[in-house]
C-alpha cells in the first residue's frame, strides 16, 4: 500500500499489477453506474439497454451471424487505408521535417488539405470510386494522411541539432544523416504518431460504413438503428471501443520491447 | 588557394584571420573579431575567456559546423570546408546516440568510415578500456551516469582517430571530483597517444592543469588577447600535484587577472 501512496509522486511509476487492479476498478465503476441506471428502470431500457441485455445480444451477435465477418471487415479497412497513408507518410513527413524546400514545396499544401473534412469527400468518392473496397480505403487515407505527414514532420524537426552535428563530426554525409541518425532517433516519437492518427481512423471507417455500406461494424450499427435495435448498437460501439484498447495496448509492449532506450 | 609545399603540410591546425558576424534579427553580432591562432601537431591547447567572447563559435568554426565570415582554417594544409572525420568534437551536452549500446556509439565513427566489424570492435574496445568502461559495452546511454556517458563520449571521438580533438567544455556538467578524475583520464590518454586537442573550459585550473599553452580571449568581439605557455613552466609528465605548485600558481594568477579585466570591460561597457 505504501508504494501506492508513492505511486502519488508527480510523474511516479507503479507496479503493473496495481495499474491492471485499478484500470479494472474504473471499468467497474462505469458497468456499475450503467447498471444502476439501466436495472432500477430510471432510463429507459429502449433508450439505453442494461449492461444483462447487451451481454446477451453480444454473445448472440458474437456466435451467429456475420457480426464478426463485419468486425474482420473494418478492422481489415482500417488497416489497410491507414498502412497505405503510413507507408506513404512516413518518407514524406522524413523529408519535410529535414529538408526546407520540401516543406515549403508540401507543408502548407498538406496543413490545406488536413483541414478539408474527410466525411464530407464521401459522396465525391461514392461517385468517383463507387461504394466497394477503394472508397472506404479512400476516406481512411484522406483522413489520416495528411496528419500523418504533418505529425511526422513534428517529430522529425524535435531531432535535435547537436545530435546531427556531432554525427557530422564523425564522418556521416549529409545523405546518410536521416537514415543513420535522424530517423532512428525520431522512430519512437512516430509510432505515438502512428498510434494517435490509428486511433482516428477509426473514427473515419465508421463514419465511411454509415454511408453506402453492405457490411463492417459501422452498417450493422446503421443496419440496427433502422430496426430501433439499441443493444446491437451498443454491442457495436463497445466492440470498437475494445479493439481500440487492445491495439493501444499492443502499441505500449511494442514501445516497451524495441524503444526501452527512450528516456 | 594557396599552394602548400610538402614539408608544410604537418603544421597542425591553423586559424587564419577568423572573423565571424552573427546576424540575427535586432542587428549583427560580432563575435569573433579577426582571430589568429596557431595550433602545434599534438599540442594540448586550452581556450579561456569570459562568457560569451566567443570561444564555442571558434571551436565551431574549427570544427566546420559553423561558416566564417572572414578568415579560414588550415588544418594540416588543408582548407576547412565542413565538418569532417578528421576533427571530432566532444560537447558539454554528452549527446550519445541514445538507442544504440555503449560498444555500438564507440563504432559509430569507425562503421562511417566502412571499417570490417572485426576491425571496429577491436578498437572500440581499445578505447572502452582507456576510458575505463569495461562491462559497460553492451549497456545504452540511459543507464549511465554523467561522467560516464562523457567518457563514451570521448571515447566516440577517439576510436575515430581525428588528427584534432575538440572539446567544448566537456566536464561543464559533471561535479568537482568526478572532473577530476576526468581531467587525469584525458591527460593521460593525451600523454599516452599524443594528438591536437583544444578545449575550451571555464575552469581555470583545469586549463592550465592539462594544456602546454593556455589561450586567452577578450571579452565579445572575441580576440586572442594572450597565450600563456604553461608547459615551460610545468614539465611533462604531470599529475594533479602540479595543481598547488609555484609554478602552478604563477599562471593561475596571471590568468585570473586578465579574465578579472576582460569580465571588468563586459560590466562596464554595459
Ligand atoms: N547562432 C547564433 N546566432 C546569433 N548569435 C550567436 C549565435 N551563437 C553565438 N552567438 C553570439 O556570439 C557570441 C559568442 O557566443 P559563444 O557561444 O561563442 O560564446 P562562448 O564564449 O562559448 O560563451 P560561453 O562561455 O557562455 O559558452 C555571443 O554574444 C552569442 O550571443
Ligand atoms: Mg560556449
Amino acid at each position: 500500500m505504501g508504494s501506492l501512496i508513492d505511486a502519488f509522486t508527480p510523474k511516479g511509476k507503479m507496479k503493473s499489477t496495481y495499474v491492471v487492479v485499478i484500470a479494472a476498478i474504473a471499468f467497474a465503476i462505469i458497468l456499475l453506474l450503467w447498471s444502476a441506471f439501466t436495472l432500477t428502470g430510471a432510463v429507459d431500457q429502449f433508450f439505453l439497454p442494461p449492461p444483462t441485455d447487451v451481454i446477451k445480444t453480444a454473445i448472440s451477435l458474437f456466435t451467429q451471424g456475420d457480426f464478426i465477418k463485419d468486425i474482420g471487415i473494418t478492422v481489415f479497412r482500417v488497416m489497410a487505408g491507414f498502412i497505405i497513408a503510413a507507408a506513404v507518410a512516413l518518407p514524406l513527413g522524413l523529408m519535410i521535417g529535414t529538408y526546407a524546400p520540401m516543406s515549403a514545396f508540401l507543408e502548407y499544401v498538406v496543413s490545406f488539405v488536413r483541414y478539408l473534412p474527410a466525411s464530407a469527400f464521401i459522396p465525391l468518392f461514392i461517385l468517383w470510386i463507387g461504394i466497394d473496397e477503394p472508397e472506404k480505403i479512400a476516406v481512411i487515407i484522406l483522413g489520416s494522411f495528411p496528419q500523418l505527414i504533418l505529425m511526422i514532420a513534428t517529430n522529425v524537426r524535435n531531432v535535435p541539432m547537436s545530435m546531427i552535428e556531432v554525427s557530422y563530426t564523425l564522418g556521416t554525409s549529409k545523405a546518410d544523416v536521416l537514415w543513420k541518425v535522424i530517423l532512428p532517433k525520431a522512430l519512437p516519437d512516430i509510432m505515438d504518431t502512428f498510434r494517435t492518427v490509428l486511433g482516428w481512423a477509426w473514427t473515419y471507417v465508421i463514419v465511411a460504413e454509415l454511408v453506402g455500406a453492405s457490411s463492417g461494424i459501422g452498417f450493422m450499427i446503421i443496419q440496427s438503428q433502422r430496426m430501433m435495435n439499441t443493444a446491437n448498437i451498443f454491442v457495436g460501439i463497445l466492440s470498437i471501443g475494445f479493439i481500440g484498447m487492445i491495439i493501444d495496448v499492443l502499441f505500449k509492449l511494442c514501445h516497451k520491447k524495441f524503444f526501452f532506450w527512450n528516456n | 588557394m594557396q599552394i602548400r609545399d610538402i614539408e608544410n603540410t604537418n603544421l597542425g591546425l591553423e586559424v587564419e584571420n577568423v572573423t565571424k558576424i552573427y546576424n540575427i534579427k535586432k542587428g549583427n553580432v560580432l563575435a569573433l573579431d579577426n582571430v589568429s591562432l596557431h595550433v602545434h601537431p599534438n599540442e594540448f591547447l586550452s581556450l579561456l575567456g569570459t562568457s560569451g567572447c566567443g570561444k564555442s563559435t571558434l571551436l565551431r568554426i574549427i570544427c566546420g559546423l559553423e561558416k566564417t565570415t572572414e578568415g579560414r582554417i588550415v588544418n594540416q594544409g588543408k582548407v576547412i570546408t565542413g565538418p569532417g572525420a578528421d576533427r571530432g568534437m566532444v560537447f558539454q551536452a554528452y549527446n550519445l546516440f541514445p538507442w544504440m549500446t555503449i560498444s555500438e556509439n564507440i563504432q559509430f565513427g569507425l562503421k562511417q568510415k566502412k571499417a570490417s566489424s572485426k576491425e571496429a570492435r577491436e578498437i572500440a574496445e581499445h578505447y572502452t578500456n582507456l576510458v575505463g568502461l569495461n562491462g559497460f559495452e553492451t549497456q545504452y546511454p540511459n543507464s549511465l551516469s554523467g561522467g560516464m556517458r562523457q567518457r563514451v563520449a570521448i571515447a566516440r571521438a577517439l576510436a575515430n582517430d581525428p588528427s584534432v580533438l575538440l572539446l567544448d567544455e566537456p566536464f561543464g556538467a559533471l561535479d568537482m571530483q568526478t572532473r577530476g578524475v576526468m581531467q587525469e583520464l584525458l591527460l593521460n590518454i593525451w600523454q599516452k597517444s599524443p594528438k591536437t586537442i583544444i578545449m575550451v573550459t571555464h575552469d581555470v585550473d583545469e586549463a592550465i592543469f592539462l594544456a602546454d599553452r593556455v589561450a586567452i580571449m577578450s571579452a565579445r568581439p572575441g580576440k586572442i588577447k594572450e597565450i600563456l605557455d604553461v608547459k615551460k613552466g610545468l614539465p611533462r609528465p604531470r599529475n594533479y600535484h602540479v595543481k598547488t605548485s609555484q609554478e602552478f600558481i604563477k599562471y593561475k594568477e596571471r590568468a585570473t587577472d586578465i579574465i578579472r579585466e576582460e569580465s571588468m570591460k563586459l560590466l562596464n561597457s554595459v
